[in-house]
């Protein structure tokens, strides 16, 4: 199933809905890398919320995802991979890297908040 | 069946879930039955993901090395305890030194080089048997308490 990309200001949410197979993980990466050019956004969230797995493919996909969106000049955050995924994932060795990674979509955009327009938020 | 280029390890799996291996969409398959078996045994959820990431992890390294498998997923006794067996088959070129593949960071394929030594680390055992020019098997249980 296609993973559905909204846009939200100037960022892009592609909000996983079910298991992915590894087409539709490789079709997102290039949804995305197109999409922020169009829209000319500055940066992008993938949800995987509802993902209760991430082995070497996911994450190797989510890396590139995030690497080639940040050569098109804009930031990515990954948000809501559960507690015992992330367990797994630990365990399995996998790491993210220097992808950022946040709570939930709302910490996410939060992030790509202080990201972009540093000052802009006053707490 | 007879025609595994290894030695046959199902003996122990009582009416084991078979899932042959050649695409993407078979490693999700493969994964979901073993997340399935471990709920009905009683795995609590991170176990049940622990199982189902090891399994993906092993249908992964079918589809890398040897095209195509089967991955077997059934209940394993051992004395009064009962667990998950997983069993990856594959008719590839093998492994031929099977205690290099098992160290971190080591890696033939396209992967991270975590695959092998990552299930074992994720399953309570694991045992691999592999023939170069005729095969791999690995046996990877999960016991509940």
């Amino acid at each position: 199933m296609r993973v559905p990309i909204l846009k939200q200001g100037g960022y892009l949410i592609a909000s996983i809905q079910s298991a992915l197979s590894d087409e539709d993980l490789l079709q997102l990466q290039d949804d995305l890398a197109a999409q922020v050019g169009k829209f000319r956004s500055r940066g992008a969230i993938v949800d995987v919320t509802v993902l209760d797995v991430m082995d070497s493919f996911a994450v190797r996909t989510l890396r590139a995802i995030a690497h080639m969106i940040r050569l098109r000049g804009a930031q990515t955050v990954i948000v809501g991979i559960q507690p015992e995924v992330a367990f797994a994932m630990v365990q399995l060795g996998l790491t993210l890297e220097d992808v950022a990674t946040a709570l939930d979509l709302e910490e996410g955009l939060a992030y790509l908040d202080r990201w972009i327009r540093p000052g802009a938020h006053v707490r | 069946m007879s025609g595994d280029a290894v030695a046959d390890p199902r003996s122990e799996l009582v009416s084991p879930a078979r899932v042959p291996i050649a695409s993407g969409t078979d490693v999700v398959v493969a994964r979901q039955r073993g997340r399935e078996l471990a709920a009905r045994l009683g795995f609590s959820g991170s176990d049940q993901t622990v199982v189902a990431t090891a399994i993906s992890e092993l249908a992964r390294n079918i589809l890398e090395y040897a095209g195509t498998g089967r991955i077997e997923v059934g209940v394993g006794h051992r004395g009064s305890r009962i667990g998950i067996v997983v069993v990856a088959l594959d008719a590839g070129p093998g492994i031929a030194d099977v205690p290099r593949a098992m160290l971190d960071g080591f890696s033939t394929g396209k992967g991270l080089g975590m695959g092998l030594p990552g299930v074992r680390r994720l399953m309570d055992d694991f045992v691999i048997v592999s023939e170069p020019g005729r095969g791999t098997c690995v046996t990877a249980r999960k016991w509940l308490i």
